[in-house]
């Protein structure tokens, strides 16, 4: 029997959106002939109450890894923890979901047992005996690098979204034993540690947002903001750009949407005067609807959304919150 | 406190590129692709010009590239960097990587000998990750070849006498971490806004000695086989109307979602 380590991600016990995904990565695997069972991973006394229900996402088994210096997320500490049970369980893959910290804990536990790591895979090509044949999504997403993994262990992140981070259908009301283990750790794992948090905003964020509207090189300059601004405000939504306008200075580093920015799943994206390159459309893709406002019809991003308007967003975006006002009046 | 910082950078293709694949699909078409400083490091460059501006000493660019990386070392010297460093081998090409290994351990070997002929960097800067391949693991393997810490995601640094506290964004705000010197952090775009070459920057660029090192590739366990172009996304566009008059419709859209 050999086993898939699946990586559990959370922070200070609290499972996110994408924590689940590095089972259905898992899930993945098995069904492609990799492993013969998963045993998820959790990290950390404090995420205890979320072994319970790991069966129903097709863990077999589930390990809880217990150790003073892993009561906040610490990327050494957390890559040292799976590094141990590499070393002790020898298993036939270690997963976990693309993510910075999925990434970062994967590098390092990698990195520890000099094994090769694959991030960000979006399918499993072939298995053979010594070696997988995996694809991995690269630049932004638009090119897919199609690689040979050889390893006794894979060590590998899933692409973000490809895989199901839902319960598993065929599992339902299944539970998995759970064991707990104590690390070792060596000293030097407590020097990368979360010492102190900066709480920005407790209120509607752009990662949050039900309505995000968003500004590119069209909006001209950062006084342009404004009625993209006001418009955000009345519904309650949150301000964001491209990477241009972070560059350009007009709108802080915070607000910038794509590649090298926030990655966003609002329910209306509006993007306005956004042109709409891969590296953008990364950030925002996960979008459920997406209304471009652009003077040029034929730029990328007019014909990848859902809904279009050509034309002005300096006049149309004041019409928009005027008629707002007036159907709420 | 003179500080001795060591930025390593990568050359990539310019950002909002399209890339097209030779006819085999065995190797990315370089023939019309410009290229320039990976976003990330570019950031890592100008901090490192900046740590040096605040507390004294000296910094130095290093990349594992082909040739024409050469262009990426002089571009930081432009904008400040004293000392550039080329890690080369004939087998480095434009969007033909080492293995994620191979690199690692190339650049490990080459800052230990470094650092044994004049001392120790108190700071080593990575991109958080390559914009092109992104393998998320450089700067990781480095540090650890090296001993020493190192935190992913930093987007403010803050250097005291024996201590360099890293910011880290998360969902709602910042994670601060204390490392000990020296440290090794991986940095992303958003951490400060690069600076532009002067002229008698750029001038001295192109005088600036570059020290290369050649090294050879240790067998790393991914291999890069083919490529392919994602499918596009082909979507039936709903056109709204034109100009200001499509406000009612706009509005009837947020309507219908539920959003007003």
């Amino acid at each position: 029997m050999t086993e898939i380590l699946a990586l559990l991600e959370h922070d200070r016990g609290e499972a996110g959106e994408t924590s689940y995904q590095s089972l259905g990565f898992g899930r993945e695997l098995l069904a492609a002939g990799i492993g013969t069972s998963i045993t998820a991973v959790v990290i950390g006394g404090e995420a205890d109450p979320l072994t319970l229900d790991l069966g129903a996402y097709g863990a077999s088994q589930v390990v809880s890894v217990h150790h003073a210096e892993l009561s906040d997320y610490a990327p050494e500490a957390w890559g040292e923890a799976l590094s141990e049970l590499i070393a002790s369980r020898s298993p036939a893959a270690v997963v976990a979901a693309g993510t910075d910290r999925g990434n970062e804990v994967l590098a390092h536990a990698a990195a520890i047992t000099d094994l090769p790591f694959a991030a960000n895979v979006s399918a499993i090509r072939s298995v053979a005996d010594a070696h997988v044949e995996l694809t991995r999504v690269r630049w932004g997403g638009s090119l897919l690098e199609q690689s040979k993994l050889v390893a006794p262990t894979y060590v590998m992140t899933g692409a973000a979204h490809v895989f199901d981070g839902d319960p598993s259908p065929d599992h339902v009301g299944v539970s998995a034993d759970v064991e707990m283990v104590h690390a070792t750790l060596p000293d030097t794992a407590a020097r990368t540690r979360i010492t102190d948090r900066v709480t920005l905003s407790s209120g509607i964020t752009l990662t949050t947002a039900a309505v995000v509207v968003s500004g590119g090189r069209g909006v001209g300059s950062a006084e342009g903001f404004a009625p993209l601004q006001e418009l955000a405000d009345l519904l309650g939504g949150a301000v964001g750009c491209s990477r241009v306008v972070t560059n350009n200075g007009w709108r802080p580093h915070s607000d910038q949407v794509g590649q090298t920015g926030k990655r966003i799943a609002p329910e209306l994206y509006i993007a306005c005067g956004i042109s709409g390159a891969i590296q953008h459309w990364v950030g925002m893709m996960a979008s459920k609807h997406v209304l471009a406002i652009n003077t040029d019809k034929e730029a990328n991003m007019v014909g990848k959304a859902e809904y279009a308007v050509v034309g002005d967003l300096h006049t149309i975006l004041p019409a928009v919150s005027e008629e707002i006002r007036k159907r709420r009046s | 406190m003179a500080l001795r910082i060591l930025v390593c950078v990568k050359r990539v293709p310019a950002p909002g590129a399209r890339i097209t694949l030779t006819a085999d699909h065995s190797a990315i078409d370089v023939k019309n692709l410009g290229f320039t400083t990976s976003p990330h490091e570019e950031c890592a460059v100008e901090e490192a010009i900046r740590l040096v501006e605040q507390h004294g000493g000296e910094a130095t660019v290093l990349t594992l590239g082909p040739a024409e990386a050469e262009e990426q070392l002089r571009y930081a010297v432009s904008v400040g960097i004293v000392k550039a460093v080329h890690v080369s081998h004939p087998s480095l090409v434009d969007q033909a990587d080492w293995d994620p290994q191979a690199t690692a351990t190339a650049l490990a070997e080459v800052i230990a000998s470094i650092e044994a002929a004049d001392g120790a960097f108190d700071l080593i800067l990575f991109g958080n990750e390559s914009a092109d391949s992104g393998g998320f693991q450089v700067g990781i393997r480095v540090a650890r070849k090296l001993g020493r810490p190192i935190v992913n995601g930093i987007k403010a640094i803050e250097i005291g006498d024996t201590a360099v506290v890293a910011q880290r964004e998360s969902t709602s705000g910042f994670e601060v971490y204390n490392l000990p010197l020296p440290a090794v952090l991986g940095v992303k775009e958003g951490l400060n806004l690069p600076r532009y070459p002067t002229l008698p920057g750029r001038l001295k660029s192109k005088k600036a000695e570059i020290v290369t090192h050649t090294v050879e590739p240790v067998a790393g366990g991914l291999i890069t086989e083919n490529f392919d172009n994602a499918a596009e996304v082909v979507v039936q566009t709903t056109m709204l109307g034109t100009g200001a008059e499509s406000a009612p419709a706009i509005v009837d859209l947020i309507e219908r979602l539920g959003l007003l």
